[in-house]
């Protein structure tokens, strides 16, 4: 069997060589480990560069915003929902996209393997056979990629993309919501008082440096300006008090409501290690449950918070 | 928008919506009675979203 990136490249060298695409959006060895970054490959030669493996969580939908010309871009389960939102908000166009459709076996958690190593880690393994080897100075160690996935990964119900013109490897087999609970840490925030709950996301922004990476790696986040840098009105300031940074934080996860792939980019962004997720992941739970939704399963729908229906559910209200 | 202001720790007391024509205002005392009194039976007194740092530009 032929590994996933000579699939790629040799699909995204008939594109380019047939003119179907004027470029092809894929991943590159990035300038650290762990963090291969977004590539546009616009000839053949340039093809040569793409890699993958299990450090490209980077969202490439995050690339497409209001592009004109015609992409070819590869798409995992989570990227391509992401790419069919975007054609939904009409941010793309369809007809412009050739997406080279990638089952997804999950990508590994950064700070988790960083955590693990005695030291800075220097390079990175992806054995392809479910395991992972980091090596750095004076030291070399094997870890089962299962225990390093990335939690959004290792909860994630759609690995297949759901839209693709062709894919570059097999289908892989999805895991169950009866299998594994993709809410299991909702439920346990959920569960606590109001005063566990407030110390909890007090506790979990408390290193943050607003540095907004996990809202630029967003492919949700492309508002030209941006709530939190428009001064006049100064809706947010821009210190980091606390009310501040927990006020930057709800209101991007409410921005993002119904839209959210789950796709884990914000979080693998955040220099610091901060799981944002906990906010937006909350706001998916309640879509599935107040409105049986999940973002970017089609190009068609259009998403809840943007329509009405008579028996939207409004218990809240008196 | 409610669960997700809960889910980060504001309790439901403090948190009401209501939908008021202008030309309701029996309706508008009796829902801000309520809403005080709620806010007000709290045991928890400790200010939310309160800002303590200068404000920086
Ligand atoms: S909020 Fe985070 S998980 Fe959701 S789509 Fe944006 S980057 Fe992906
Ligand atoms: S990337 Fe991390 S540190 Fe930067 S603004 Fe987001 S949560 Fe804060």
């Amino acid at each position: 069997m032929k590994s996933y990136t000579d699939n790629i490249k040799e699909i995204s060298k008939r594109l380019l060589k047939e003119d179907k695409v004027d470029m092809v959006i894929g991943y590159r060895t990035g300038s650290v480990p762990l963090m291969h970054q977004p590539f546009f490959a616009q000839n053949q030669e340039e093809v040569d560069e793409f890699v993958w493996d299990s450090n490209c969580g980077l969202n490439l939908a995050n690339y497409i915003t209001d592009r004109t010309e015609r992409i070819g871009i590869l798409a995992t389960g989570c990227n391509s929902r992401n790419i069919a939102v975007h054609i939904v908000e009409g941010k793309i166009k369809r007809e412009q996209l050739y997406i080279i459709g990638i089952p997804c076996k999950g990508m590994v958690d950064r700070h988790k393997l960083s955590a693990m190593a005695d030291g800075d880690i220097t390079s990175v393994e992806d054995e392809n056979n479910g395991s992972i080897t980091i090596t750095g100075q004076n030291f070399s160690k094997t870890v089962d990629k299962a225990e390093v996935l990335q939690e959004n990964c290792s909860v994630c119900v759609h690995r297949n993309p759901v839209i693709y013109d062709e894919l570059a490897a097999e289908e892989v087999t999805e895991q169950k919501r009866d299998d594994v609970d993709p809410y299991a840490r909702v439920k346990e925030i959920e569960a606590l008082s109001p005063e566990e709950k407030w110390a909890h996301f007090d506790d979990l922004l408390s290193d943050c440096i607003r540095c907004y990476a996990c809202r630029n790696a967003c492919p949700l986040c492309y508002c030209p300006l941006c709530f939190v840098d428009e001064s006049n009105p100064q809706w947010v300031g821009k210190s980091i008090d606390h009310t501040d940074v927990r006020t930057f934080h709800f209101l991007r996860a409410y921005h993002c409501a119904g839209r959210c792939t789950d796709c884990g980019a914000c979080v693998r962004s955040c220099p610091v290690g901060i799981n944002v997720r906990d906010f937006t992941k909350k706001l998916e739970k309640d879509c599935l449950e107040l409105f049986d939704w999940e973002a970017g399963l089609n190009t068609e729908q259009r998403p809840p918070l943007d329509t009405y229906r008579p028996d939207d559910p409004e218990e809240f209200i008196k | 928008m409610k669960n997700l202001l809960e889910h980060m720790g504001i309790e439901p007391e403090r948190l009401h919506f209501s939908w008021i024509s202008s030309a309701e205002s029996t309706k508008f005392v009796d829902v801000a009675t309520k809403v005080t009194e709620a806010a007000k039976s709290l045991e928890n007194k400790e200010k939310k979203f309160v800002k303590t740092k200068p404000k920086v530009a």
